[in-house]
């Protein structure tokens, strides 16, 4: 049986995409089976952001459907070979997705990967509310923001009463916080919130904090998920994300302005 | 802090009103799901039930639902009319 993640946010732009590409990237290196699917019918994002937008044959639409097989569709990654993604498909729109339809095809998954990872659209719409449907862990997308924090306690609050697990009476979903787009000097300053003022309002465990990095749209750019950026901060960070997504203890980090120069400290801004 | 922040006017530390007010907001959103979905239907019945005696306003009842640590309290309040309009009411 295969252990399905879900990476929600409620609010768009947060980094959803960009963390299901890292984090599915990070476990299958660590040697998982991992297959990584997009939810968002209709405007598929997942297939670029991991490099492989020209290798798209079928998508989970047809799947469903039972126009191709799940082993057509599926799209291995050139990087690592206990990757997978399945393509959100483009023409169709979100009705398309039903509760029995992924249910099948995360049951044929799940014979075959340890880990699923669920990318799920913004919003609460069908998408993102299948998204979440199966999950067994959720991690939560949240930016250091208004609107993103409540947005995030809105999903929380969906992930606790209309999943799968909520609906059958089970150990609920294990949900993490997952802080993106962290800008240490800016909460040093007191113009963002801290991730303890983020933790304290959500009441989430802490997987990580990701730093605000030139290091994402590069990654972006390139097709390539930034995790395999060794060198950049964003790239260490969710590489440590992974590593206490499987229960290593990992110390924080990223959470403190680096160290700069005389020169640095005195033209800052 | 930077040489040049000293130049810089002091700007309010804008994070912690994100905080207050999103403390307050989530308190109160979390408070509104958590609410039993019986609440409505609740409501209606008592109204009617209410109605048969006193001629009480389509919204003069309400019917809140507050938790703590290790209680909950379904609160009910209703809104008599006046003196005058009950008299006015029982008249057959």
């Amino acid at each position: 049986m295969a252990r399905i993640i879900v990476v929600t946010s409620g609010k768009g732009g947060v980094g959803k995409t960009t963390t299901s590409a890292a984090i599915a990237m990070g476990l299958a290196l660590k040697g998982h089976r991992t297959a990584v699917i997009d939810f968002d019918v209709g405007l598929r994002n997942l297939d670029l952001i991991m490099g492989c937008e020209r290798r798209v044959v079928y998508d989970f639409v047809n799947v469903i459907n039972g126009e191709a097989t799940l082993n057509q569709a599926l799209i291995r990654d050139k990087r690592c070979e206990n990757l997978f993604i399945l393509p959100a498909s483009q023409t169709r729109d979100k009705e398309s997705l039903s509760i029995e339809g992924v249910g099948k095809v995360l049951n044929e998954l799940s014979e075959n990967f340890t880990y699923i990872v669920c990318d799920s659209p913004a919003g609460i719409e069908r998408g993102a509310t299948l998204a979440m449907y199966f999950a067994d862990d959720a991690v939560v997308v949240t930016n250091p923001e208004v609107s993103s924090v409540r947005d995030s306690d809105r999903m929380l609050g969906i992930l606790a009463s209309k999943s799968r697990r909520a609906e059958m009476g089970e150990e609920p979903i294990k949900e993490y916080l997952l802080l993106t787009r962290y800008a240490p000097q800016r909460v040093k300053l007191g113009e963002m919130l801290s991730v303890d003022d983020v933790q304290e309002i959500l009441s989430l465990h802490l997987l990580g904090v990701i730093p605000e990095s030139k290091a994402v749209l590069n990654a972006s750019n390139s097709g390539t998920p930034v995790i395999l950026d060794e060198k950049s901060d964003a790239g260490q960070a969710y590489y440590d994300v992974v590593r206490r997504y499987l229960g290593e203890e990992v110390p924080h980090r990223f959470l403190d302005e680096e160290k700069k120069g005389l020169f640095g400290r005195l033209f800052r801004g | 802090m930077g040489l040049l922040d000293y130049f810089r006017s002091s700007r309010p530390a804008t994070a912690s009103i994100a905080k207050e007010r999103l403390q307050i907001l989530v308190a109160h959103e979390r408070a509104e799901r958590n609410k039993p979905d019986y609440l409505p239907m609740l409501q209606k019945e008592l109204l009617e039930v209410i109605r048969k005696y006193v001629n009480v306003d389509q919204n003069a009842i309400s019917v809140t639902m507050e938790q703590d640590d290790n209680r909950e309290v379904l609160e009910l309040n209703i809104v008599l009319p006046d003196e005058g309009e009950r008299k006015r009411a029982h008249r057959p």
